[in-house]
């Protein structure tokens, strides 16, 4: 600073020269620090409000692809048509598994022949079971192959009701999108509609740790020393 | 107004930290976790409702019993039926292995017939109705011109209706030459043959057995019939019974025994007669038994007392006489001591002096056809098929001398010794047309170059086989069968099982090619050949063989998967007493009981080459399928290199080190081979494991290590014609 500038000089004819040299040093920083700090404070706030928009909004877009269920089922009106709720179609086989989604095998002992005036139908019967063809429907609850889950164990030794882990789907009169995880190939409603995972519902989610809430609940106490959950080897078999 | 570097970087800074602060990382390193736990190509079976299927494994002799679980219409895993006399529930590697046989890579998918050149691969896709109009017309040919004896046949077994059938379609067409892969039951048959005067398989009751003295044989290793030998070995252990493992190699059966008597390869006949010398000295023999072969007693009580001494015998294996001592008396004086030979798991002949040797020590101690002995078992009964008429061309056919001579004068002994065929054929015995079924004979059979030559000099190979094994990769015409969860079939148990057992493989899965049942096929070609061969095919198919075969027995082998009821399986005979005769009735001791003699210079090849047999190794028609392969230690196969097992003293004699590469040399052949130090074999042999090194079949089995076929040959046995050899004269050169 032993050459200060014009405009420097300026704005402190009058004062001794060293003084001079400190302010005017003091006033170069604070000047030029307000402009450029304040794109600093602006660029962060840009790019912290545009990832939390990715990571919120854009991500969850295209992490799911939409897909829509073959033929739209109305759960509603076919409970109201059976007897025995859920388990009169999801039913559990003499060997005590559980069989699912039901195949055409079942549904054809109503719909061999179009029953009503619903176009859906009138789809399921002329392309599926006329053609023997079985329904690709798209599961909303599958888990990965890792995991072993007993139905029987759930809902006929527990007395667990379905709308526990599945929600009130019977009373639906028509099928969800179904948002495929484009990565791990699962639906959404794995890790739960929200994206951030909270969950109000026991069925908004079906991850480990839901099991695992539900697993430590009934047990009383946690099992594993190393995972601090019920042993991985009721369901990793 | 500047946006300088600064700004970037807090535009960045921002970003990870709107980032941190939204659902993002979290999500994508658990999708992520997941995503790497279950690859989408890993493939997963479908889900669905589970059904079992009961059937029967072929994939050996030995004649488990399997039920095979179903999802929908995929087979996704075999097991061992509850309650099997075989196996009662138990499965070994290779069965449990058996859908990557149904599903792998390595399947003929439809007739083929050979473009270019033999073993090339090139390959033309053709129809079942050109397939068998093709091979009827060569065969018919042939008979026409009054050859019908130049047709030959090698089949797998020859039990059971399928090899019936090719076995009667050679009869009525006018060909002696029906052949069976050779096997230790080869040697049973024409032991049992010299010494009680009728072919008979050998069956042994080795559950109820308190000493079990074994020659050699891979109790754990796949003698017999495997899942059935694991669980008669858990039950000795349980009863305390003796094992005692006579063997120049440290085996895992030798390890597990309670004794293990190092031999020098080839002499174990020196050492039974040497425990038989010791039985009757010390007259520790059951004289009710003996005697009533008394003739055959006395000659053989005579040279053994004059030549085997313990002193002599000592000399010959390289077992000390108070070994020897002691272990006949063990043998005699425990109450139902059981003596049985077959090197590894059987799949090689041995001669015919080693068989009556160790079934002289079973005679001595009068455990022939007694609880807990050895059981004289007949040829499966319920294949009775209306007799046929024969022709004058099927008549004087079949008069004539077989190709490997099994039968003739100098072999008479003998129903099969296809051990002979190769040398035969290079001799000149004319081959014409060859048929191939449920075998793998270019591969198995010793002295692969001789087979290839042989192969070579036939003008006509069809092949039957379901894989394209190195056999069917060399053969001019493919009519692929299906295999064994695709079709029925009877499945008689024949490996040394006191019990006969005839179990019902039924189809798992419908075929998943475009096969055919070489049952269908050759009932087929005997139909398109007209008169009076398809006269002896009255069957519409082979299910209408198969079922008017078992007859009544048909619902319950549906029902419970096999039968047991011996006057449909087979009769055991009984030859108590006075049937046996101990000296097998042979006029000449010396050329019974004699060292193999091997080929070659002792100087250029001063060490022996020995086979042995391996739980993880499949060697017969069928080849490791991937599973198994994988189970193979890195001291056996390490990446595409074999390794031979040599003692450390072997290894500083010719300069070789653990790991280190070398020339395997013998008389028929070199490869090159990596050296595994092993303190369990003898020095001066060198130990090399049979399966591998596969030509044919796909990238997980094919080109991995040396067939040890190519590098041994056969050695004849006088007596019977048998191959004697145990292995062969070789050299070690550091490479």
């Amino acid at each position: 600073m032993s050459k200060p500038d014009d405009k420097t000089t300026g704005i402190s004819a009058d004062t001794d020269s060293t003084e001079a040299e400190v302010s005017s040093a003091g006033g170069i920083a604070k000047g030029q620090g307000d402009e450029v700090g304040g794109f600093v404070i602006l660029f962060f706030i840009i790019g912290f409000v545009a990832s939390l928009i990715i990571g919120w909004v854009v991500f969850p877009k295209l992490l799911y692809s939409q897909k829509t269920q073959p033929i739209d089922f109305n759960h509603a009106l076919h409970l109201e048509a059976v007897s025995d709720g859920c388990e009169s179609c999801h039913i559990f086989r003499d060997d005590g598994t559980f069989a699912g989604v039901p195949g055409n095998a079942q549904c054809s002992d109503c719909h061999q022949e179009v029953q009503g005036d619903s176009p859906e139908e009138k789809k399921f019967v002329e392309e599926y079971v006329a053609k023997e063809r079985e329904v690709p429907w798209l599961i909303y609850s599958k888990q990965p192959d890792c995991v072993f889950f007993s139905h029987a164990a759930h809902v006929k030794k527990a007395k667990m009701e379905c709308v526990t882990c599945h929600g009130p789907i019977g009373e639906s009169t028509s099928l969800k999108v179904y948002e495929e995880n484009r990565l791990t190939g699962y639906s959404r409603d794995i890790w739960g509609k929200n994206i951030a995972g909270v969950k109000r519902e026991t069925w908004d989610r079906m991850k480990m740790d839901d099991c695992a809430e539900c697993h430590e609940k009934a047990a009383g106490k946690k099992s594993s020393v190393q995972t601090d959950k019920e042993a991985c080897f009721v369901c990793h078999k | 107004m500047k946006i300088d570097r600064r700004c970037f970087l807090s535009l960045g800074i921002g970003g990870a930290a709107g980032i941190a602060l939204s659902p993002l990382p979290w999500k994508l390193a658990d999708d992520s976790a997941i995503w790497t736990q279950m690859w989408p190509w890993t493939p997963v079976p479908a889900d669905g409702e589970v059904t079992y299927v009961k059937s029967a494994c072929t994939l050996c002799p030995g004649g488990c019993g399997i039920s095979v679980r179903k999802v929908g219409n995929r087979a996704v895993k075999i097991e061992g039926i509850e309650g099997h006399p075989v196996n009662d529930g138990g499965i070994c590697p290779l069965g449990l292995s058996g859908l990557q046989l149904l599903y792998g890579p390595t399947r003929v998918k439809s007739p083929l017939k050979r473009t270019g050149e033999r073993g090339e691969g090139k390959w033309e896709k053709i129809s079942w109705e050109e397939a068998i109009t093709e091979v009827s017309k060569k065969l018919g040919d042939l008979r026409g011109k009054g050859e019908s004896d130049s047709v030959a046949c090698i089949s797998g077994s020859d039990k059971g209706t399928v090899p019936a059938l090719f076995k009667r379609f050679m009869s009525v067409f006018g060909s002696p030459n029906f052949m069976r892969m050779p096997s230790i039951q080869d040697s049973y048959e024409i032991a049992n043959n010299v010494s009680m005067g009728f072919i008979a398989q050998s069956g042994f009751d080795l559950e109820k057995a308190d000493f079990v003295l074994s020659f050699g044989s891979g109790l754990i290793e796949g003698w017999g019939s495997p899942v059935r030998m694991i669980r008669a070995n858990s039950s000795w252990r349980k009863a305390g019974v003796k094992v005692v493992q006579v063997e120049p190699r440290l085996s895992n059966t030798a390890a597990k025994s309670d004794k293990w008597i190092p031999v020098n390869p080839g002499t174990e006949y020196a050492l039974a007669l040497g425990l038989a010398h010791v039985i009757i000295r010390e007259s520790l023999y059951r004289k009710d038994f003996v005697q009533a072969g008394a003739l055959g007693f006395i000659r053989f009580r005579d040279l053994i007392l004059s030549s085997y001494s313990p002193e002599s015998v000592e000399k010959i294996t390289g077992v000390k006489k108070e070994t020897i001592e002691s272990l006949a008396a063990d043998f005699a004086k425990s109450e139902r001591p059981i003596a049985i030979c077959g090197r590894g798991q059987g799949k090689a002949q041995s001669s015919l002096g080693e068989l009556l040797a160790v079934q002289a020590l079973n005679a001595l101690a009068g455990n022939i056809g007694r609880e807990g002995g050895v059981f004289a078992v007949n040829d499966p009964a319920y294949i009775a098929w209306p007799a046929y008429q024969a022709d004058e061309t099927a008549a004087a056919g079949i008069k004539k001398e077989r190709i490997d001579g099994a039968g003739s004068v100098k072999y008479g002994f003998a129903k099969s010794l296809t051990n002979r065929f190769a040398g035969a054929v290079n001799s000149g015995a004319p081959v014409s047309l060859l048929f191939v079924l449920e075998s793998n004979p270019l591969y198995s059979l010793p002295d692969t170059k001789a087979v290839k030559d042989a192969f070579k000099k036939i003008p006509f190979i069809v092949s039957f086989s379901s894989f394209m094994d190195d056999t069917a990769l060399n053969s001019d015409i493919i009519l692929p069968n299906h295999v064994y969860l695709e079709r029925y079939e009877d499945v008689p148990a024949t490996a040394g099982l006191s019990k006969p057992v005839v179990s019902l493989a039924r189809p798992v899965v419908s075929p998943q090619f475009n096969t055919k049942h070489a049952g269908d096929v050759i009932i087929l070609i005997a139909k398109e050949m007209g008169s009076p061969v398809a006269d002896a095919f009255p069957w519409d198919d082979y299910q209408a063989c198969l079922e008017g075969t078992a007859g009544d027995k048909w619902k319950i082998l549906n029902e419970e998967g096999f039968s047991s009821d011996p006057a449909f399986t087979a009769q055991v005979v009984n030859t108590f007493p006075g049937k046996f005769d101990i000296s097998g009735g042979i006029p000449d001791f010396t050329i019974l009981f004699a060292s193999v003699s091997h080929e070659g210079d002792p100087k250029a090849y001063p060490l022996f080459l020995m086979p042995y047999d391996s739980f993880r190794i499949a060697s017969g028609y069928i080849g490791d399928p991937p599973f198994v392969i994988k189970t193979v230690e890195d001291t056996v196969l390490k990446g595409k290199d074999i390794l031979v097992e040599i003692n450390p003293a072997t290894a500083k004699a010719n300069g070789l080190s653990a790991g280190s590469y070398a020339t395997l040399k013998t008389p028929k052949g070199s490869a090159r081979v990596k050296i595994n130090l092993f303190e369990g074999i003898m020095p001066g042999l060198v130990a090399m494991p049979r399966g591998l090194g596969h030509t044919a079949y796909d990238n997980y089995l094919a080109g991995k290590g040396i067939n040890v076929n190519e590098l041994i040959g056969t050695v004849e046995d006088p007596a019977s014609g048998l191959d004697a050899a145990w292995g062969i004269r070789a050299n070690l050169i550091k490479a």
